[in-house]
């Protein structure tokens, strides 16, 4: 066979979305590049180091200092009377909703590779990151200790309906 | 797979311990919404997270927690420390050992009020 080598490199298939990862065909993100790809490449391991503290040491007040059977509501309304445990908590819930939501869409395009379907999974995943986001901020930014949510809403009709 | 080096099995590693954390994080999330139900609703959910079979799962969980923290550092360190690569292999060996040291006190502390030992203070384990 005499195919020269512009010939062979004709032949080569052409980079396009579907054969490519969320990476992208021409640079890997990383020092030096920018874009989407690069600020999550460097989210993922900005939140990372915060979360190696944070959430061992999560960890460790909730299943070391003290007893997992102890870590009753009354204990959660005496960590919440001070702010400073809801800031921690809802700096933990972020990093480590959107870390590992990231994660999620880094595995999927490793594996999906028709451009529907990611589009699909990446819809859901963005669906999830909020709803999980709003249902743990509300929580943690709500809270107010012996007051339910029958009795908040109550509360608000009551309101609404004067 | 890819030959089945340390790297590759470091990574997998990485992913899988990222997933189960995650997939915790989500139960985790809905457990803790319902702090907005009041104190019985709360307390009689979560007193599942003292039973024996749980705690056994949450030490599962803090293995896979030290390995992706620890793993994690060691990407870090490849990425951004000149020859970190270079290292690779021996810093993934040091994960290992630091994930095993810091796991086996953790370990005990969760389990062992299975047993009726109460490390931490007061604790109770409740039959499923």
């Amino acid at each position: 066979m005499t195919t020269n080598i512009a010939e062979r490199q004709a032949q080569r298939p052409v980079p396009s979305a579907a054969n490519v990862t969320s990476y992208g065909t021409t640079r890997r993100p990383g020092p030096g590049s920018s874009g989407w790809e690069t600020f999550s490449w460097y989210f993922f391991r900005v939140s990372g180091v915060g979360l190696v503290f944070l959430a061992l040491i999560h960890v460790f007040i909730m299943h070391v200092s003290t007893d997992v059977s102890q870590t009753v509501y009354d204990f959660v309304a005496a960590r919440y009377a001070n702010p400073f445990w809801r800031v921690y908590d809802l700096l933990l819930l972020t990093l480590a909703l959107f870390h590992g939501l990231n994660g999620v869409r880094i595995v999927c395009d490793d594996y999906i590779r028709s451009r529907g379907w990611r589009l699909t999974v990446q819809s859901v995943l963005f669906f999830i990151a909020i709803t999980f986001w709003l249902m743990g901020m509300l929580t943690v930014i709500t809270f107010h200790k012996n007051e339910n949510l029958a009795q908040t809403v109550g509360a608000l009709l009551h309101t609404f309906i004067r | 797979m890819y030959r089945g080096q340390s790297g590759q099995w470091s990574w997998l590693l990485h992913r899988i311990t990222g997933l189960a954390i995650l997939l915790f994080l989500l139960v985790h999330i809905v457990d803790i919404t319902l702090l907005g139900f009041g104190p019985t609703i709360y307390n009689d959910a979560i007193a599942i997270f003292s039973t024996g079979i749980i705690r056994l799962v949450s030490t599962a969980l803090i293995a896979a927690l030290l390995y992706h923290s620890f793993n994690g550092i060691r990407i870090i360190l490849i990425d951004f420390w000149p020859s970190g690569y270079k290292y690779q292999q021996q810093m993934f060996y040091i994960v290992l050992a630091a994930s095993i040291i810091g796991f086996i006190p953790m370990a005990f502390y969760i389990l062992a009020p299975i047993f009726g030992v109460c490390p931490a203070g007061a604790c109770n384990t409740p039959a499923m």
